[in-house]
């Protein structure tokens, strides 16, 4: 199953898109169909034993169904075994460290650590010192790279879908961010991904959650949402979290609703075929209309299903051909 | 008994002095500065420079409270072995040293443990809660030697009058921390676009500026001496420059981290690079510089911070703010400043003896005969690597751990004692 190209993976962890070539993204992008392929077989037996006897442990320290679930069946599809810990049972209420905790799973012999966390930087100082393969599920708003790989993914079949060309990359597209850009870390991981495809990024949303010289990381900025997605290829709604109305960084849901959210009437300004994406979970009829979360332009659940596929492709590379010794850079 | 250090290159910022002299001593005091002098005991400092024992005034030595970082015996070592004979430890202890017994307390620890002078601010307000201020007088007549509730800020611009208006009164000098706690609360670094990219909440650089200028206008208002700690930032020196250019009696420190690193340092989430206030960028490593050469900048302090391992190695976002600097200010200073050109050697020292010794009014930083025989002995030449296990500090938090510096303290003398040869 594995083609020539893939001997150009080497890395240990997935921590972050800042750090990969545009090489080793369109790598897993391209790995990832033969996995969509073992998800949809006609025998229903959606499984391949490219993991088997490996322990994949999916660490969570925030709550999360999506991406969990997500992760779980990847590896289970992969045929590995996998073992869940969640914020509730695990020892950080104990007082015990990362490293300490990670150190006790590791005495249990795992191989692929998938690790959610509040904090920015938990993934990356985790991979520096242990050997297991770490992947980063989300770290505070800092990276999210299997969300970025999965939309890059979505966005790029579609691509080859309009154009007729099975070999068509993003370069070019026009991709426009809205929403909560500050404490997003699904909106860093999609700028430094898309950028490396040669893709255009407008962020717009709300002037107080707009980070500090974030176009520095490749985009332009507007909180102007008509202008934001006039030229859009792609429209990618972040969810807004509600407590941040409550501490005062945007007065009101209902001024939220007016200036940022993507219904049929904000849709009329941006092109015909703009695809709408969403990482979810979807707060209904207030980043994304329902009549928009529901119509035709909305590959919300493909991005769920691509989801699976990505992390099937991550977790094989990783463990297949990625190095087997802390890096310590990244 | 004497002790005699001869064949070395002295360099005494009061006296203007800068050449081959021997210095000999008795008694804990200076007895004579001249040549072909012999003692009891001798030191060839051959190839050193020998200057007054070097003054820190902003240092956390944690007792009591917080032993297992630091102590004052541990820290004193930590002192020692940097070339530092006197230090100011900063107050938020716990208890906080707000009354007299606390005060009390640090110099009788200082008296039985440590091994160089060990001098203590208290704090500006009780409990430094920032509401009501200290009985100043009577912490000056029992041994502070400054006010300040450094870790924070006084949040209450009225209360901040008050502490430098009765400050003024008692003869201490104010020193203040600079940060609006609201502008920053939350944030880890400095905000930019490191902490963009990072996703690690930002702490913006008009937090400490607006409290900079905040103070300096206080104290202004109450015809008071203000010290503003640890400067990090472009405008945070443009405003002392210009408080001084208004005559106004404003000294102000910065920290070796400041010239050293920028917040490029977060990159790797090594919480080393983690302190308050936070590394900035390279536009303000050059403004500080800028004020170290132009004068803007009166002293270094090193805002020796020390954290356990345990306490520091975690997420960034969840570790204490601070690094140790003690061991490494001086051969920082050398590396950064001297050997670069923007400062010479005798400027480098006094901006660590004398300068700092005056802002608080200390017996310190000088030789001259019949002063305390405090000395640094260090070869500015000699490059050393710095390594985690050879700190006397009991934290190991610093972030030049396994960098090559230049400028090797061989001996510390505090009272006439040698408290440390390497």
């Amino acid at each position: 199953m594995p083609e020539a190209r893939q001997t150009v993976w080497t890395r240990k962890d997935l921590i972050g898109i800042e750090d990969l070539s545009r090489e080793e993204i369109e790598l897993i992008l391209d790995t990832a169909p033969q996995f969509v392929a073992v998800s949809k077989r006609e025998s229903g037996i959606k499984k391949v034993p490219l993991l088997q006897g490996r322990l994949v442990v999916n660490w969570f320290h925030e709550p999360s169904t999506r991406t969990r679930t997500s992760f779980e069946l990847a590896a289970k599809r992969l045929s590995a075994d996998t073992l869940g810990i969640t914020v509730a049972a695990s020892s950080s209420v104990k007082g015990e460290t990362l490293h300490d905790t990670l150190a006790n799973i590791e005495a249990m012999h795992s191989d692929v650590i998938v690790i959610r966390h509040g904090c920015a930087g938990a993934a990356h100082i985790l991979a520096a010192r242990h050997d297991s393969h770490i992947i980063n599920a989300g770290d505070g708003r800092h990276e999210h790279p299997t969300q970025a790989l999965l939309d890059a993914f979505t966005m790029r079949e579609h691509v080859r879908q309009r154009r007729g060309d099975p070999e068509a990359g993003l370069d070019g597209i026009n991709v426009a961010i809205i929403g909560d850009i500050e404490h997003s870390r699904v909106a860093r991981s999609n700028i430094w991904a898309l950028n490396k495809l040669g893709a255009r990024v407008t962020l717009c949303g709300p002037a107080t959650l707009i980070p500090a010289h974030v176009e520095k990381m490749g985009a332009s900025v507007t909180s102007d949402l008509r202008a934001a997605i006039r030229d859009a290829d792609v429209i990618y709604a972040l969810r807004i979290q509600l407590e941040r109305q409550q501490k005062g960084l945007f007065p009101s849901i209902r001024e939220y609703i007016r200036l940022f959210r993507i219904d049929n009437d904000s849709l009329r300004a941006a092109p015909d075929h703009a695809l709408v994406m969403h990482p979810g979970p979807i707060n209904r009829d207030i980043e994304l209309a329902t009549e928009v979360a529901d119509g035709p332009r909305s590959v919300i659940l493909e991005q769920v299903s691509n989801g699976v596929a990505i992390r099937m492709a991550v977790m094989h590379l990783l463990v297949n051909f990625g190095g087997k010794k802390p890096t310590g850079t990244l | 008994m004497s002790l005699a250090i001869i064949n070395g290159h002295l360099i005494e910022p009061s006296l203007g002095l800068s050449q081959p002299m021997d210095l000999l001593m008795e008694a804990g005091v200076v007895t004579k500065i001249g040549t072909g002098l012999r003692g009891d005991e001798t030191i060839d400092a051959r190839g050193c420079i020998v200057c007054p024992g070097l003054v820190d005034i902003h240092v956390h030595f944690r007792e009591p409270g917080y032993e297992s970082k630091e102590t004052i015996a541990s820290g004193s070592r930590a002192a020692a072995r940097g070339g530092v004979t006197t230090v100011v430890t900063m107050a938020n202890t716990n208890p906080v040293i707000d009354h007299a017994g606390m005060v009390e307390f640090v110099i009788r620890r200082a008296r039985e443990t440590a091994c160089i002078k060990v001098l203590p601010a208290a704090c500006a307000t009780k409990g430094m809660k920032g509401e009501e201020i200290t009985e100043m007088a009577e912490l000056k007549e029992v041994g502070a030697v400054a006010v300040t509730d450094d870790g924070r800020d006084v949040a209450s611009s009225a209360v901040m009058r008050r502490v430098l208006q009765y400050a003024e009164m008692a003869g201490l000098v104010c020193m203040t921390h600079n940060e609006d706690e609201s502008l920053a609360e939350g944030g880890a670094m400095n905000e930019g676009f490191n902490s963009t990219a990072l996703g690690i909440p930002g702490i913006p650089k008009a937090a400490e500026e607006a409290r900079i200028d905040r103070n300096i206008r206080l104290a202004q208002l109450a015809g008071a001496r203000l010290h503003i700690q640890h400067v990090t930032s472009k405008e945070g020196v443009d405003l002392v420059r210009r408080a001084k250019a208004r005559g106004l009696r404003v000294t102000c420190e910065t920290a070796p981290h400041y010239w050293t690193l920028t917040d490029d340092a977060v990159k790797t989430f090594d919480s080393n690079a983690k302190m308050n206030p936070p590394l900035r960028e390279q536009e303000d490593v050059d403004a500080i510089i800028e004020g170290i050469k132009d004068g803007t900048i009166d002293c270094i302090a090193t805002d020796h911070a020390p954290h356990t391992p345990t306490e520091k190695e975690v997420e960034f976002a969840l570790a204490p703010f601070g690094i140790i600097g003690l061991e490494t200010s001086l051969a920082l200073t050398i590396t950064g400043l001297v050997e670069p050109g923007h400062i010479t050697i005798e400027r480098a020292i006094a901006l660590m003896t004398v300068a700092p010794a005056r802002i608080c009014g200390l017996d310190a930083g000088v030789l001259q005969e019949g002063s305390p025989a405090d000395v640094a002995v260090f070869d500015p030449n000699a490059a050393w690597e710095v390594k985690a296990e050879d700190f006397a500090s009991r934290s190991k938090n610093s972030p030049f751990i396994g960098r090559t510096l230049r400028g090797k303290v061989r001996h510390t003398i505090c009272d006439g004692q040698i408290v440390y040869s390497a």
